[in-house]
């Protein structure tokens, strides 16, 4: 009973310090401008870098649905909605979680093992002593560029999805083209990809916040920095899909044609 | 003028500070020494507002560092500049960008004017020509230098050593003290040294404060110090262990 108070006022002490820092980092955007130049490195790392394994989830995602979604429909004579299924899916559900996992196994690991390393060395001591406020230097352009391409990476997943599940149906599976496609455009609105895209933004200041918070918060050594590392992959994949379930909940009503 | 008033500090239940109080006048060159592990290193924390107390003061110039939040201390601490004891260099940047951090971002100087400065602190350190190496490709002593170099480069009123001569040869070492000697009279800047370095502390220091306990032991010139019959003092400056100790 002691040991489930504790963890219950564990959370709920990482929940704060998690808000704090989040505000803290709203208030430094607006405040102050973010300097230009570790924007874009951080957005070259986290965007540019990630794209090889976010393409790679999302065209075996598509394939793989699509195959699965046409032996299933192929019992019923619907074989043309095969790819509408797999648009749908990839869109409002598929496409953000699966890269925003991804994004978390790299970026967000990297993100506390790097702040983690600089905290034990005392870097993050040292750039205090420069009067420099860590969340300005080192939390504010990784939270940006997350949240800049996460959306962007979820775009290039849910699009190399769709195109590998039609070269798989229409290609392998001898689907109808023109039924299929026609079946896809009817059944995908831009609402569908419009709430991806909002759950990627989300998903993104996610990562990167809890990435951060685990680094900045590390204890002491090579065993701190690697729980930190851990303990932040965790924490972020089972927040995107909590998170996810309520966003799907709000978002199909909020933007409900 | 720092001053350290009834500073306590405690680590779950390991009592770090214990009711530390003393004052540094400006441009005095103090030394803190004490047995390893005996809050030196986390006394200088808090002189600078890296860590809180538990419960006391620390005033630099008069004004009061405890209780303000970290966006009003980084207004302080631009007026301080630290060595650390690993030198904690930013891994990521060159030599030169580690120097020119503070600069760069306060955008105060042109480029141009921010690299004389660079070039400046570098020949005082006797670093030329290391611009554009990283932190990994120096000497551990090297480091400390580029550490100073980026401590000084912003012309600071008060400077802090956590153990600047700690896992250096005693070549190294002697080169380091000179530095921060001349560093003190060139800059006159106020300067606190922790270290447990006897013939550091010798050299550098004008008066001595000595922690034992989480306490204020001792305060007094070097040759006080050195002269002292104090048997802890003794011990210490002499490197005698007391198998009496529970620490021995």
């Amino acid at each position: 009973m002691g040991h489930l108070i504790k963890t219950f006022n564990g959370g709920i002490l990482q929940l704060g310090e998690l808000t704090i820092l989040a505000w803290e980092t709203i208030r430094s955007i607006v405040r102050l401008r973010p300097n230009g130049a570790d924007f874009l490195y951080q957005l070259y790392f986290i965007g540019v870098k990630s794209q090889s394994v976010v393409l790679i989830t999302g065209a075996f995602t598509g394939m793989v649905l699509a195959a699965q979604a046409y032996f299933q429909f192929h019992k019923v004579k619907m074989d043309t909605g095969t790819l509408a299924l797999v648009s749908v899916s990839m869109c409002s559900e598929l496409g953000p979680v699966l890269t925003a996992l991804m994004v978390a196994g790299r970026v967000g690991a990297s993100m506390a093992a790097e702040l983690g390393t600089m905290r034990v060395t005392e870097q993050i001591d040292a750039l205090r002593t420069l009067a420099t406020h860590p969340v300005d230097y080192l939390v504010v352009p990784r939270v940006l560029a997350t949240v800049v391409a996460l959306p962007l990476l979820t775009g290039e997943a849910i699009l190399i999805g769709i195109c590998s599940s039609y070269a798989v149906g229409v290609g392998l599976m001898k689907i109808d083209g023109a039924y299929a496609l026609k079946n896809l455009l009817y059944y995908s609105s831009a609402e569908t990809v419009f709430q991806g895209l909002i759950k990627a933004t989300i998903f993104g200041g996610i990562i990167s916040i809890i990435g951060c918070y685990k680094g900045l918060n590390c204890r002491e050594g090579a065993e701190g920095v690697g729980r930190a590392t851990t303990e932040a992959v965790v924490m972020i994949s089972i927040s995107i899909l909590i998170t996810n379930f309520f966003l799907t909940l709000f978002l199909s009503r909020v933007l409900a044609p | 003028m720092i001053e350290v008033i009834n500073l306590r500090k405690n680590f779950g239940d390991h009592k770090v500070l214990d009711a530390v109080s003393f004052s540094i006048e400006k441009g005095r060159s103090v030394v803190i020494i004490g047995r390893s592990g005996c809050g030196k290193s986390v006394l200088l924390k808090h002189v600078i507002g890296l860590m809180v107390p538990d419960s006391g003061e620390v005033r630099i110039g008069g004004e009061l560092l405890t209780g303000k939040t970290e966006r009003e201390l980084l207004r302080i601490r631009r007026r301080f500049g630290m060595l650390f004891q690993s030198a904690a260099l930013f891994d990521s940047l060159t030599v030169e960008d580690n120097i020119s951090f503070l600069l760069r971002r306060e955008k105060q100087l042109t480029p141009g004017q921010i690299q004389k400065r660079v070039d400046e602190v570098l020949e005082v350190v006797e670093l030329q020509g290391t611009h554009k190496k990283k932190p990994a490709e120096l000497s551990g002593g090297m480091k400390k230098r580029v550490g100073l170099a980026r401590a000084i480069v912003y012309q600071p009123e008060i400077l802090l050593y956590d153990e600047p001569t700690t896992g250096l040869d005693p070549v190294v070492s002697d080169s380091i003290d000179q530095l921060i000697i001349r560093v003190t009279q060139q800059l006159h800047v106020t300067t606190v040294v922790v270290t447990h370095d006897i013939r550091s502390m010798r050299r550098v220091g004008q008066s001595i404060i000595m922690l034992s306990n989480g306490r204020v032991y001792a305060d007094g010139s070097p040759d006080t110090i050195f002269s002292s019959t104090d048997p802890t003092i003794y011990r210490f400056v002499n490197g005698i262990s007391d198998s009496k100790e529970k620490n021995f």
